[in-house]
């Protein structure tokens, strides 16, 4: 019947550095080069899916990526239908193809958690890392601000 | 149990789904007047302006009836509902008996009675309104567009787009009059007009010009515009004429409860024809947008297939783009009486945020230009959370979790999810 996401990245506010690796490897995963130099020079370097929260003057920084929420707005807010849930893994995906760019799901997400990608063209959002198996940003947080977690 | 569906679009789509989610056996029919699988109405602009293929306008793949075991009957419409035999009925005189209905006829393009011959006039609501006008525009077509709404820009964005030369006529004193104030108005007609739209505000077309075809339109301030085809895309109306006369009770649109319930027993109604709850103004009323009609339809679908479920409401909210531009807004716009507003306008960046504040909980926005991560506001509206201690940084580009209370933030991101 109905598949929701059985895991999910939380972070962990009071030991993120605020380094920005999280975001650097999420780039390098959704390359298609998967080469760190290659994907950062490359004029339509993929956008980061996790984004660190941090602001002037205040000493908290975390990161936050797509909580692939049970009752998705986003999916049902799409205008397209490319907004959809993997069956298989219960991860929220955007099928880029079918995206045209209006943005709804970024009006609509609580968390903020949708971003516009590379192009300014499509919605962009963390995939769990779905195609390499673990999140690449949890795997390489060298303070373990990032945890993957069973729900 | 046989579940039977009269409309194919998006509250059509989330009842299928919704009814699935509990029930995987029972029986349902869906009902469509339009020859097509359900397709995305918003995408109809991005058709005609060439952004999209034929294909692309489909708002579910192609096995979606298969895999949901839905019998889709399309092409024919609904024309009575017998709602003492619970039956429906097509205009092929077949009748379908229903165990329980969703009335989703969703809207119909109101158009304005005017003398004068109706070739080359169309509405702008659906994929035939969009193959009709695919084929009679041209390179440096005249069109005339009707109404300075959403529908209407969209339709004069796409003409632009193909090289037509458009003028939008409006009643209105400033477009998109429904979601934008004076000033964000400003900006955004500004960037239709360097692209070479004309505008007539405060305006309206009183005749149509023309031996079979329309030729010119003439306007109440007695401008004549040569035009080789006219849109009115003047409003929508929730599509209930074949219930007048019945015992559904019917206002503006078809008032539901929380369970999408009609005043019949087994008869749901949701998306652009029901009149749900406004969660902002505690009022049942015609909400006409793509995510309420999909929600309501979903939650209908639950209800009809036994799981019981509320509506918490909704209200209006729009995310649409023009050219380079974007603007996002919700809620209540321009609210009559004295709101507290905040707003921060960056004319030479094209940047306008607006919003209205009601005992220090956001009434509503409306957004130029500055719209990443505003479902973080979206959502602080849902919530009716006190934003009075840092209304300012809701101005920001760069709003974030930072600005929010350590604990709401907490409990938002680790546990309520």
């Amino acid at each position: 019947m109905e598949s929701k996401i059985r895991k999910r990245i939380y972070p962990k506010e009071d030991v993120c550095i605020g380094c920005h690796l999280c975001e650097v490897y999420c780039i390098l995963a959704h390359s298609g080069s998967k080469d760190l130099v290659k994907a950062f020079n490359k004029k339509d370097r993929p956008s980061p899916r996790v984004t660190v929260e941090e602001k002037d003057g205040y000493y908290i920084t975390f990161a936050l990526q797509c909580r692939h929420c049970d009752d998705p707005l986003c999916i049902k807010a799409c205008i397209t239908g490319a907004m959809y849930r993997d069956e298989k893994t219960g991860v929220i995906m955007c099928d880029e193809s079918k995206c045209v760019g209006c943005w709804t799901c970024i009006l609509v997400c609580p968390y903020g958690a949708i971003r516009r990608g590379e192009n300014k063209k499509v919605a962009s959002k963390c995939d769990l890392c779905i195609e390499r198996g673990t999140p690449i940003c949890v795997e390489n947080c060298p303070n373990e601000a990032l945890e993957l977690k069973e729900v | 149990m046989r579940y039977v569906i009269i409309g194919n679009s998006i509250a059509a789509t989330g009842c299928i789904e919704g009814i699935r989610r509990v029930d995987t056996e029972g029986e349902i029919i869906v009902i469509s007047e339009e020859p097509y699988s359900v397709y995305s109405r918003p995408l109809i602009s991005y058709w005609l302006s060439g952004k999209i293929g034929d294909n692309d306008i489909f708002y579910r793949p192609g096995d979606f009836y298969r895999k949901n075991q839905v019998k889709l009957i399309s092409g024919v419409k609904a024309t009575r509902v017998d709602f003492d035999g619970k039956e429906v009925f097509l205009e092929t005189g077949e009748g379908i008996h229903y165990d329980k209905l969703l009335i989703a006829t969703g809207g119909k393009p109101f158009v304005p009675s005017i003398p004068g011959p109706k070739g080359n006039v169309f509405t702008f609501s659906n994929f035939d309104d969009v193959k009709a006008i695919d084929r009679v525009i041209f390179r440096e077509a005249s069109v005339v567009v009707v109404g300075a709404g959403l529908i209407g820009l969209k339709a004069a964005e796409a003409l632009v787009e193909r090289g037509c030369n458009v003028t939008v006529v409006e009643l209105a004193g400033r477009i998109l009059s429904s979601i934008l104030d004076e000033e964000g108005a400003g900006i955004v007609q500004k960037e239709f007009e360097k692209r070479g739209v004309k505008f007539f505000l405060e305006n309206s077309a009183t005749k149509v010009i023309g031996e079979e075809d329309v030729e010119a339109v003439e306007l109440k301030s007695l401008d004549t515009i040569q035009a080789n085809v006219l849109i009115f895309a003047i409003g929508v109306v929730p599509n209930v004429d074949i219930f007048r006369g019945t015992s559904l009770r019917i206002n503006r649109g078809i008032p539901v409860n929380s369970r999408m319930e009609t005043n019949i027993p087994d008869v749901y109604s949701a998306g652009d024809v029901a009149e749900a709850l406004d969660m902002l103004t505690g009022e049942n009323r015609v909400v006409p947008i793509l995510p309420n009609a999909y929600i309501e339809g979903e939650i209908a679908g639950l209800n009809m297939a036994g799981k019981i479920t509320e509506y918490p409401g909704g209200f209006p909210m729009n995310s649409i783009g023009f050219f380079d531009m974007h603007i996002m807004t919700a809620g209540l716009l321009n609210p009559s009486g004295g709101m507290e507003t905040i707003k921060r306008m960056e004319k030479n960046k094209r940047i306008y945020r607006k919003l209205y504040i009601d005992d220090g909980k956001i009434a509503g926005f409306m957004f130029i230009n500055s719209i990443d991560r505003t479902g973080i506001i979206t959502d602080l509206m849902r919530q009716r959370i006190d934003i009075s201690d840092f209304k300012e940084r809701l101005l920001a580009d760069n709003f974030g979790f930072l600005d929010l209370p350590k604990e709401f933030r907490k409990e938002k991101i680790l546990e309520m999810v």
